[in-house]
């Protein structure tokens, strides 16, 4: 008895002492939203906001991609947006990407990823599938821009044109045309200030809405490489041709047109104050014909909706039919645990995915349409049409810059548009964050 | 007791465990982010040796020097206000309201319990100028005043920060003080009053004294806790607008897991961690003295 007490009390200590490893191992660890490809499974991870991709699979899965979701089942799972890129980051550091996912929202993490083969090259498998013609040119070379590769290694599960969207039924009150140069376009900017209208609804909140003005203006006056010389050296945000396009947008946020409080507005009331007739102009992407197209949200109504490219900056060497282009973000596919079996999802999802999207949400993807649904909404047409006869594209402000200097000049944007900060401030701290 | 105590495996057993914990949580990250100090690179692109590299690219970073002086201004001025109206309540509690304290202590103690999310929201929509009008802008518009855009400024922005705080923690740095004053006897108080100390005479000449211990915590707590502030202003501001409410923390934050540099990120903590070494030092040198008086 005495023994085996003693024998106890050695034991105990050691007991105790796995029990703490134990408990400490459990405390570190933990799910994380991530989690790599398990045998017979194909891991999707997105976003909380996003519901479209991840829906779009699902049908996918019980219809067309059937066969490969028997062979290897759609797994889906989900994080929220906001801290996107922090958790791809972690994930990829452990080799736990998710065989499928949407990819980073800086285009520099996703060339991290790119050299580090954290991601599949699919010119390679599309080649060997023989789908490389299920991409759209425009889309595949946005993609392959942005990521700086000759390769493509995402998908454009979505395809977007950017620019004005403006209420038809105010502009023709107020005596006004469509804009096709920039001075028409503050010109009809201080018409409805004078009118009592708010000319634009932007989100300061979010600041991309307003950094995208300057990144056109760019485009538009310098030509569409203006960007690309700054991300080579070439050139500085601060060079004084490049600081004029901040002016200019400064400019607009210094007479108010942007509204009271543009950094109080987040990206749905910017939408809600454009479709409740409260603002003339709305700067954004073609993914918001999604709420143009729902009558509980639209009610200036859908056909009083029109759209019109940047317009031109007289004299400069851009065009408004060089179209601001994006493909939101895209989704990728992980090197780690790429199978025969997630190759098959690879080619179910380039075959019938832009179908299936355009059919259930009237979402505008860069794959190839093969059975165009018969009663598209007018937007969803105009959208098409636009990408159909636009010559080229071109990026967005930050997509060649830093992740750094992306969150400066997005989290300086509102600045912009609430005239609190000159164009030359922003274009400063922009250039030094690009420079770090 | 002494028999357990003078056993060396009783002490491990008793130890252990928790020393084990301790060092795997706390010690082990905090040792392993002192390393990436002289590193540069994150997970992904894998780590450079650049010795101090980091140290001289935070003194001639102009946002982490932006954030480092944010973060001493906002520090020392909530700390006195902290402080300052906590010591107030705690005044009140003790000589003024004594009966009733108890409930007035509940209410100014209330928002200590509250999610920091929460009362950034709430203070989001007291302060909101766009696109409905926050009950603050309305009291202004009733005054004939027209709506301030708080979050558009850096000035006004800071302001609303230092007013949540305040609102959130006086409560608690109240409580702690009144702890501090309960303790004075009341007969060393009574004895002050018959020689005819009063009001302020007796605050300064012997409630200040006695409570000086505690004051010298609560200053300690707060100095720390200010200058690691992060979830209130995550919650209310995120930074903005631009970086001019951006604290040492969050830029560490952003660093680290935003812009995937983990050897300046855990940089800018070791600068933070010896800020709060440095001013911690400060307090407690410069009451020493008065410290082995009392």
């Amino acid at each position: 008895m005495s023994t085996a007490i003693k024998r106890g009390r050695r034991v105990m200590p050691l007991v105790a002492l796995v029990s703490a490893g134990v408990l400490a191992m459990t405390a570190c660890s933990g799910d994380g939203g991530g989690g790599a490809a398990g045998s017979g499974t194909f891991t999707y991870l997105g976003q909380n906001e996003n519901t479209t991709i991840v829906d779009t699979l699902k049908t996918l899965s019980g219809d067309q991609c059937k066969t490969e979701n028997a062979a290897a089942k759609l797994t889906p799972d989900a994080i929220p947006g906001t801290t996107w890129d922090q958790q791809l980051q972690l994930l990829a550091g452990q080799g736990g990407l998710s065989n499928f996912s949407m990819a980073a929202g800086t285009p520099s993490l996703m060339k991290q990823f790119i050299e580090g083969d954290q991601v599949k090259d699919l010119s390679t498998e599309l080649k060997d599938l023989d789908l490389e013609d299920k991409i759209l040119p425009a889309a595949a070379s946005t993609i392959k821009a942005l990521h700086g590769t000759d390769d493509l290694y995402a998908l454009p599960t979505e395809f977007n044109i950017e620019g004005f969207w403006f209420n038809k039924k105010m502009l023709e009150d107020n005596g006004i045309t469509p804009p096709e140069t920039w001075d028409e376009l503050v010109d009809a900017a201080a018409t409805f200030q004078a009118a009592g209208i708010q000319p634009f609804s932007a989100s300061g909140e979010q600041g991309w809405p307003i950094t995208r003005l300057v990144g056109n203006y760019l485009f538009r006056e310098l030509g569409p490489d203006a960007l690309q010389k700054v991300a080579d050296g070439d050139a500085k945000l601060t060079d004084p041709e490049y600081v004029k396009a901040a002016d200019e947008v400064a400019k607009l946020g210094s007479a108010g047109y942007f509204g009271d409080a543009p950094t109080s507005i987040d990206y749905d009331t910017s939408i809600n104050l454009f479709l409740t007739g409260k603002a003339a102009f709305l700067y954004m992407g073609s993914w918001a014909i999604t709420a143009f197209n729902d009558e509980a949200q639209n009610q200036i109504g859908v056909d009083n909706v029109g759209f019109v490219p940047f317009p031109d900056v007289e004299g400069g060497k851009g065009s408004s039919d060089q179209v601001p282009a994006n493909v939101g973000i895209p989704t990728m596919f992980a090197s780690n645990g790429f199978t025969d079996d997630t190759k098959a999802w690879l080619g179910c999802i380039v075959e019938n995915y832009g179908d299936t999207v355009l059919k259930d949400n009237g979402v505008v993807s860069g794959f190839q349409i093969d059975n165009p649904p018969a009663d598209l909404p007018a937007t969803t047409k105009l959208v098409q049409d636009v990408i159909a006869k636009a010559p080229s594209s071109v990026l967005w402000f930050e997509a060649l810059m830093s992740a750094q200097a992306t969150t400066v000049s997005q989290s300086n944007g509102g600045g912009l548009a609430n005239g609190s900060i000159t164009g030359e401030q922003f274009m400063k701290l922009v250039q030094d964050a690009n420079q770090g | 007791m002494n028999k357990v105590l003078g056993d060396r495996r009783a002490i491990f057993l008793l130890l252990g465990p928790a020393l084990l914990v301790y060092t795997v949580v706390m010690l082990v990250p905090i040792f392993w982010s002192m390393g990436y100090t002289v590193f540069d690179g994150n997970a992904l692109t894998g780590f450079t040796f650049v010795g101090l590299d980091n140290f001289a690219k935070f003194f001639g970073d102009p946002t982490a020097l932006s954030a480092t002086w944010f973060t001493i201004r906002y520090a020392i001025i909530l700390t006195v206000l902290q402080v300052g109206f906590g010591y107030l309540l705690a005044l009140l509690y003790t000589f003024r309201i004594k009966r009733a304290s108890s409930l007035i202590r509940t209410i100014f103690f209330f928002p200590v319990v509250l999610p920091t999310v929460g009362v950034g929201l709430l203070f989001q929509k007291l302060f909101e100028a766009a696109p409905t009008t926050g009950p603050v802008n309305g009291f202004l518009n009733f005054l004939g005043a027209p709506s301030v855009d708080w979050f558009g400024y850096a000035d006004s922005s800071f302001w609303v920060v230092i007013l949540l705080d305040l609102w959130r923690s006086m409560g608690f740095y109240a409580i702690l003080l009144y702890a501090g004053l309960v303790d004075i006897p009341e007969e060393l108080l009574e004895s002050a009053r018959i020689d005819g100390a009063s009001g302020w005479k007796l605050v300064r000449s012997i409630v200040l004294p006695l409570s000086l211990p505690v004051l010298l915590s609560s200053l300690i707590f707060s100095i720390n806790g200010t200058l690691k502030v992060f979830d209130t202003i995550v919650a209310l501001t995120n930074g903005g607008p631009g970086n001019t409410t951006t604290p040492l923390t969050l830029y560490m934050f952003q660093t680290s897991f935003s812009y995937g540099e983990y050897g300046y990120g855990s940089t800018i903590a070791m600068m933070l961690t010896i800020l709060c070494l440095l001013v911690t030092l400060l307090i407690f040198r410069s009451t020493r003295r008065d410290l082995t008086k009392g």
